[in-house]
């Protein structure tokens, strides 16, 4: 179909799109589609590929099948302890009260969980959670997730877009109209047009050498909305799982689940010291993943590190056939990739760059954004984990999330005519694409993201100072500079070069947007570290940090925090005094 | 460390030929690391499909010396290093660019099956050694290897009656779900078909989830197959009852 705009493009026309398949995205296109939407759902991988495919640990949900004292309200306590009381007090409710449900869905949509004896779905204690709470599947609970979502989306005859990437939001007198992008095959440009669009695109982590995510984690859907004219909220909030691995030097930051210390596994430096002791004697190796990741920087740092830079982490004391059964994929992991029988010795593990708890900020009942007919749902919105995020509870928040946003997007695309596509719009997002095959400067842009990834390990990494993120700030606006100049040589046909220039776009906008955000805000909370501001500061513990576009210019603001309920308020009171 | 040769196939579906790039070797180095330094550093153009690097996601599929791997599991330091090592794209899918091969078939195959549809009245209640069979099923990261191998369609190029591996692995994961109500035999014996395949397992040696294809899914199936249409008993029993049985 060609563009009645123009002409020129393929276009195609749907009442609700949505960018990202993933938990969150293909959840909200199966609730679209139960409403009766036409849904297309763009992504920039083949489709089954998404990150949550990497998930391993579980869903946080309590269905009490373990402990049977759990109920939604310890769960939404944890979740708000878990990030430090900055969360949205109304999705930490809704998700604590709905995840059951959603996982419950799944089962009948065919995934099959771990049981209990009695039949149920086992379930298994992680950072944070004061019962066992997380639904898991082994160590690849996001594998069996986006399989069945994967298949049910498929059934009920979902348009797909695989290796699809968006480069533009379109809108029209500020509401969305649709989007463009560039198929990755063979570079042609393609146009959508939709009546509302969900964005469910995930996280931030390529912006840092040392991470968990895969490429396609560019921030594409922050740098979208922020282009689009939506608010982002708790930007500074980038939380380093504790454990990935450290050696050889080509996996350094692979995921090793938190399931091994939910299972048992222990941390000593290479002292031998079981050195959670010092940092949550209570809690231990499952403290919150913000105190274990500093905890680990810490040993490293004042010299009882590893070999390598890291700690040891030992699931040796249980069974061989135990931890071959409950983690086969970190076995297989570190047997194939760093030559360790976990079986028999530790791990070496270290901090990496995992998720984003920052993003776009959304209603949580709907999880519109700010910019009228654009919604967001998992990683890629703010809100729900607050300055740290617990083990499990992402799994869960796309669930949950995923299909209040398919389902706002359904109605609100109901009560909808399509808008028009502003032709101006499409001819600026194809010169902005094609800039880097005309160019004729050498700005290469693997060098360009080598560069970023530098500074933001180094200057907006675990502990963060004025002086660093000042001097970060500068370097990003040179780095901006710098990628007015990318060029690349190549055709248009399946070009990563080519696509990695439009990607830095995206983590330039969100890198300059987490160290804005970070130099506000002077205390340490969750994962935002600041050695110069160790401690809390009760103000800022009511104060989100949004940010938003004027012209060219990105603007911080403060606003405060919404307050919960007295009845919910009395919770987080009794779980603070019991177990904080 | 030494330095080596990779051996990698440039080209698109028209045309193409090997080109050598010499990379430095680092401790633990994966084919997958080896080529992103060859995008890095000498050719940012060239076209490789990945997304986890941690044998999870089945993204990064290639024949490396010949053998169908997952690029981010197979270690430099188990390759030859005197010679140069051989990287070229899936033999059974199209060529779109250099390592990246157009799948889509996979994905209208998949299509063609009836997903998971429980049985009336089921409380859900399971226990775990009757779902152990189906959770191996499920491992499955769909990297295309098995299908890649399959001769029946690496050899005799039979896409469009033919299912392949991957695909009688998920019907298995089906069909074996304690609380499954449908049967799909009879797609497997038509559209999917089955009885093309002479078990030479071939799609076993390959798995990097060391799924047993052909002995857990394929053989159990094919016994199925010939439970519904082949066996005169039941058939005299479906006949005389007028009923349908689910395998």
């Amino acid at each position: 179909m060609t563009n009645p705009v123009n002409g020129k493009f393929e276009t195609h026309e749907h009442d609700v799109l949505i960018t990202g398949a993933g938990g969150a995205g293909l959840r909200a296109a199966i609730e679209a589609l139960s409403h009766g939407a036409n849904v297309g759902i763009v992504c920039k991988s083949l489709l089954g590929k998404a990150h949550t495919v990497m998930a391993e640990g579980g869903i946080a949900a309590a269905m009490a099948n373990v402990d049977a004292a759990d109920d939604w309200r310890t769960h939404f306590g944890d979740t708000m302890r878990g990030g430090k009381f900055l969360n949205n007090w109304r999705m930490a409710q809704l998700h604590a009260q709905e995840a059951p449900d959603r996982v419950r869905e799944l089962e009948q949509w065919g995934a099959l969980f771990d049981r209990t004896d009695d039949g149920r779905i086992l379930q298994r204690a992680f950072g944070g959670h004061s019962f066992k709470r997380l639904c898991h599947v082994g160590d690849r609970t996001g594998l069996e997730m986006i399989r069945t979502l994967q298949d049910r989306g498929v059934q009920m005859g979902i348009d797909v877009y695989m290796e699809c990437t968006v480069t533009r939001l379109l809108t029209d007198n500020g509401r969305v109209s649709g989007a463009f992008g560039y198929w990755r095959e063979n570079g042609r440009f393609v146009v959508f047009k939709a009546k509302s669009i969900v964005l469910a695109t995930g996280g931030i982590g390529k912006a840092w050498p040392i991470t968990s995510n895969s490429w396609e984690y560019t921030g594409d859907g922050m740098a979208l909305a922020y282009e689009a004219g939506a608010e982002l909220m708790d930007m500074e909030f980038v939380q380093f799982h504790p454990t990935g691995m450290v050696w050889p030097p080509g996996v350094q930051g692979l995921l090793v689940t938190e399931a091994v210390r939910g299972e048992g596994g222990i941390l000593r430096n290479k002292n031998g010291e079981r050195f959670m002791e010092k940092y949550d004697p209570k809690r231990m190796e499952l403290s919150t993943r913000d105190v274990v990741a500093r905890a680990i920087y810490t040993e490293v740092k004042e010299g009882r590190g590893t070999e390598h830079g890291g700690a040891y982490l030992d699931i040796s004391q249980k069974p061989a056939e135990y931890v071959k059964r409950k983690l086969p994929s970190m076995y297989h992991q570190f047997l194939e990739l760093a030559d360790v029988d976990i079986t028999k010795g530790p791990m070496e593990v270290g901090p990496t760059c995992h998720y984003m708890m920052g993003g776009v900020r959304v209603e949580a009942e709907t999880a519109a954004t700010t910019v009228p007919g654009l919604f967001a749902a998992g990683e890629v919105a703010a809100g729900l984990h607050g300055a740290n995020r617990l083990g499990g509870n992402s799994l869960s928040d796309l669930l949950v999330f995923g299909r209040r946003a398919g389902l706002a997007a359904a109605e609100q695309a109901k009560k909808q005519d399509a808008r028009a596509i502003d032709p101006d719009q499409i001819n600026a997002a194809e010169r902005e694409a094609l800039a880097p095959f005309e160019r004729k400067t050498s700005e290469n842009p693997y060098m360009l993201h080598e560069d970023l990834q530098q500074i933001m390990q180094n200057l907006v990494g675990i502990f963060r100072t004025e002086e660093d993120l000042h001097s970060a700030l500068g370097t990003i606006a040179q780095l901006n500079e710098r990628a007015q100049g990318l060029s690349i040589t190549g055709s248009r046909m399946f070009n990563p070069g080519w696509h990695l220039c439009a990607d830095l776009k995206s983590m330039l906008t969100v890198s300059e947007a987490v160290t804005r955000s970070a130099l506000a805000r002077k205390e340490s909370r969750g994962a935002h570290s600041r050695i110069d501001f160790p401690n809390y500061d009760p103000a800022w513990g009511k104060q989100n940090n949004i940010i938003s576009r004027r012209g060219n210019e990105m603007v911080l603001q403060q606003r405060p925090t919404a307050q919960p309920p007295e009845e919910l308020q009395k919770l987080i009171e009794a779980e603070k005094g019991a177990k904080a | 460390m030494p330095n080596v040769v990779l051996r990698i196939f440039r080209g698109d579906r028209d045309s193409g030929k090997t080109a050598d790039y010499e990379i430095p070797l680092t401790p633990g180095m994966v084919v997958l690391d080896a080529l992103h330094y060859v995008q890095k550093h000498q050719a940012p153009d060239l076209a490789v499909r990945w997304n986890c690097k941690a044998g999870k996601c089945g993204s990064c599929s290639a024949e490396v010396n010949g053998r169908p791997r997952l690029t981010c599991k197979t270690r430099m330091d188990s390759l030859p290093h005197d010679k140069p090592i051989t990287i070229l794209p899936m033999k059974s899918f199209p060529v779109i660019k250099d390592l990246v091969t157009d799948v889509s078939w996979n994905y209208k195959v998949n299509r063609k099956i009836p997903a998971f549809k429980p049985r009336p009245g089921t409380d859900w209640r399971i226990m775990q050694e009757d779902v152990d069979r189906v959770q191996e099923f499920r491992k499955c990261i769909e990297c295309f290897l098995c299908q890649n191998v399959c001769h029946v369609l690496r050899e005799h190029d039979k896409h469009d009656q033919f299912g392949g591996p991957r695909f009688f692995v998920r019907v298995a994961g089906l069909e074996m779900h304690p609380l499954d109500g449908l049967s799909r035999v009879g797609l497997l014996k038509s559209e999917l078909g089955l009885g093309l395949c002479n078990i030479t397992k071939c799609c076993t040696e390959v798995c990097p989830e060391e799924i047993h294809i052909t002995d857990n899914a394929i053989i159990p199936l094919k016994e199925r197959v010939v439970d519904e249409y082949y066996d005169p008993v039941l058939r005299l029993v479906r006949k005389i009852t007028g009923t349908q049985t689910k395998s």
